[in-house]
């Protein structure tokens, strides 16, 4: 454990913690814009997860700031510092890659040890810091092995050994789990918000899967078209969703029509009048008192109780564990899920009729759409 | 159990009727060449024994291996950045290259050295007293004709390409490349280091290709005067017919042993998958 702690302290007794700003990226395609004027700005030390759906750009930026695409516009900065022209070689940052990049005629520790070798580290100091980082990712006793030989998550460590043995300034992961299986992908999840935390190195992660995102970063980027829509810590971005996409794409949300009621701002659903919280678009017409809204609530705000009268049933439920997840079905015939404990599913059978509640807080409100469903997110 | 045994003896015939094809034919060389087969000649390896001694032999088998390693290098230097490059960085053109190094195998030999010697007979005509004129003289020099260089490089381009575009698809070639310059390898550097390493078994295929190539071919050296191995070998088949076929018999069993070290050295560095 002291070695451990001896080899971390010679690794971040470096030049970590860089600032990174994008200013303005643009990069288009041909016909599609990947990049669309982003502008974002990760702080010294920082994990910030880029998410979005598939074609959002994420993987675009992350692979700008590495050097692998030119921006056709905007500007990258590292430290205040303008790299936008400078080569990938040159621009210290260590990358890990979504498949398996290792080099597949060198062993776990030559590929450690590559970048030092390109470095001109002479051959010892170049062994024995390929040593202590494959100490630190937990993997010492396979140095000699080739990446054939090595499991997906192993490869995955050693990938990142390997991207973090130069000490770059800013460190980026382009879904580096996605090739994993469920239990490796968690535990390398956390080993890697424990070195870059340990580390304090300033890390970009690109994801698609927004637990991973929101269980990692300190914040998180959702990006969509080519924009960033919102950059705010996990907690807030569940919260208070700056938007209705981000309100959407981020956790599961569902949309229950609502009429705006008086010109006191509030809104009347499913039998109650709720105050208004948010900036989302919905709000400005709630209190221009236009009419019909879409009030987005997460399951787990709703409340379902089991009543005879009840003009809502219950379509369908979803095991997941200590809690069920129901979808049900409203008169108007929108859907609306919602999760219960499971052991109250005795008295809420899949068919029967229910009342829900929502609580007694503000909600947030968005324009009203037709055919809402789940989290449709387009 | 007679079921499964039925296609082994299909398999058995199939391979004795194979065998017999390539291997009678061999057998009658060998026989001939030490004069087994042939009534009233004595038995013996004089005409194998001969060959190192026969005039010419020496120096048509290193004029060869020189052309042939001259191509070989001029072979791989031309396509192997050609093609990483075409892949990075223009896959569009990947088609226009194909073509084009695929066209040679509808030129036949006779018709490329007929191409060549107009070439060559208008370069001395108009030419002449410039310095385009010393290096006409300088590509067509007898001690290492360079033209020939030039003419075994098309023709080996086909191959080449095949073998090296199968070597190309078979690795990850733009992740490798990033990979490498994410640890700050210069693109010299991540060819050398990384692309060409995990390219060896195309690399010793293309080079055995165009050494079987080069070590074959007769048309162009013959038409253009030259005397590398296969010139040499029917050059002395009129006056020694033993021997040309000796020296035919050693070709084979050399080119063998040489995609047998080809085949090794592509396995050897591959360690054993463990479990």
């Amino acid at each position: 454990m002291t070695d451990l702690t001896s080899t971390l302290e010679t690794i971040s007794r470096t030049r970590t913690g860089a600032t990174v700003e994008f200013r303005g990226l643009q990069r288009s395609f041909g016909a599609t814009t990947a990049l669309d004027g982003l502008d974002l700005t990760v702080e010294p030390g920082e994990l910030v997860a880029l998410l979005g759906p598939s074609g959002c750009g994420k993987t675009t930026a992350l692979r700008t700031l590495a050097g692998f695409e030119r921006p056709d516009s905007g500007t990258l900065l590292v430290d205040g510092e303008d790299i936008t022209g400078v080569p990938a070689h040159r621009r210290d940052v260590g990358m890990v890659f979504q498949s398996y990049s290792l080099f597949p005629h060198l062993t776990a520790i030559d590929n450690v040890a590559f970048g030092l070798r390109m470095s001109g580290v002479g051959k010892a100091a170049r062994r024995a810091r390929s040593a202590e980082l494959l100490e630190l990712v937990g993997l010492p006793q396979h140095a000699g092995r080739f990446p054939h030989q090595l499991s997906g998550g192993q490869q995955q460590r050693i990938a990142l050994a390997r991207a973090l043995a130069l000490r770059p300034r800013v460190l980026l992961l382009d879904e580096p789990l996605s090739a994993l299986d469920a239990q490796v992908r968690l535990t390398l999840r956390e080993e890697i918000r424990r070195l870059q935390q340990q580390l304090g190195i300033t890390t970009l992660f690109v994801t698609h899967d927004q637990e991973e995102a929101l269980s990692m970063a300190d914040r998180v980027a959702v990006m969509r078209a080519g924009r960033l829509e919102q950059c705010a810590p996990p907690a807030e971005l569940y919260e208070h969703p700056a938007t209705a996409f981000v309100a959407e794409f981020v956790g599961v949300m569902s949309r229950i029509p609502a009429r705006s009621g008086a010109d006191d701002g509030t809104v009347d659903a499913l039998g109650r009048t709720l105050p208004v919280h948010g900036r989302l678009p919905g709000a400005a017409e709630v209190a221009g008192g236009t009419g019909e809204v879409d009030v987005l609530v997460r399951p787990e705000a709703i409340e379902v109780t089991a009543d005879g009268k009840g003009t809502s049933r219950i379509v369908g439920a979803t095991f997941l564990g200590a809690t069920t997840r129901l979808t049900v079905r409203l008169t108007d015939g929108g859907e609306v899920m919602t999760d219960v404990p499971t052991h109250a599913m005795a008295t809420l059978p899949v068919g029967a009729p229910v009342t829900l509640t929502l609580p007694d807080r503000p909600v947030l409100v968005d324009r009203h759409r037709r055919g809402n469903s789940g989290r449709d997110g387009s | 159990m007679a079921r499964l045994t039925t296609p082994r003896y299909g398999r058995a015939a199939v391979l004795l009727l194979t065998g017999a094809y390539f291997l009678v034919p061999l057998a009658c060389a060998v026989a001939f060449s030490t004069g087994v087969g042939v009534p009233g000649q004595h038995i013996g390896f004089e005409a194998y024994t001969g060959i190192f001694t026969a005039g010419g032999f020496t120096d048509s088998l290193a004029l060869t291996l020189k052309l042939a390693t001259a191509t070989i290098v001029l072979v791989l230097g031309l396509l192997v950045p050609a093609l990483v490059t075409v892949r990075l960085a223009a896959p569009r053109l990947r088609t226009l290259v194909e073509i084009v190094c695929l066209l040679p195998l509808v030129v036949p030999a006779v018709a490329l050295v007929a191409g060549f010697s107009a070439v060559l007979r208008w370069g001395s005509d108009h030419v002449a007293g410039t310095p385009l004129f010393q290096a006409l003289v300088a590509l067509q020099n007898p001690d290492f004709p360079l033209v020939l260089v030039l003419a075994y490089t098309l023709m080996a381009l086909p191959l080449a390409y095949r073998t090296l575009d199968t070597g190309l698809a078979a690795i990850d070639l733009r992740m490798l490349v990033e990979a490498a310059r994410a640890c700050r390898a210069p693109w010299s550097r991540t060819l050398l280091h990384v692309v060409l390493p995990n390219l060896r078994g195309a690399l010793l295929n293309t080079a055995f290709l165009t050494l079987a190539l080069v070590l074959g071919e007769y048309t162009v050296a013959a038409i253009l005067g030259y005397q590398p191995f296969a010139v040499w070998i029917l050059a002395i088949s009129g006056s020694q017919a033993q021997m040309s076929v000796a020296v035919s018999v050693m070709g084979l069993l050399v080119t063998w042993m040489l995609l047998l070290a080809v085949a090794t050295a592509g396995r050897a560095r591959r360690p054993k998958e463990t479990s």
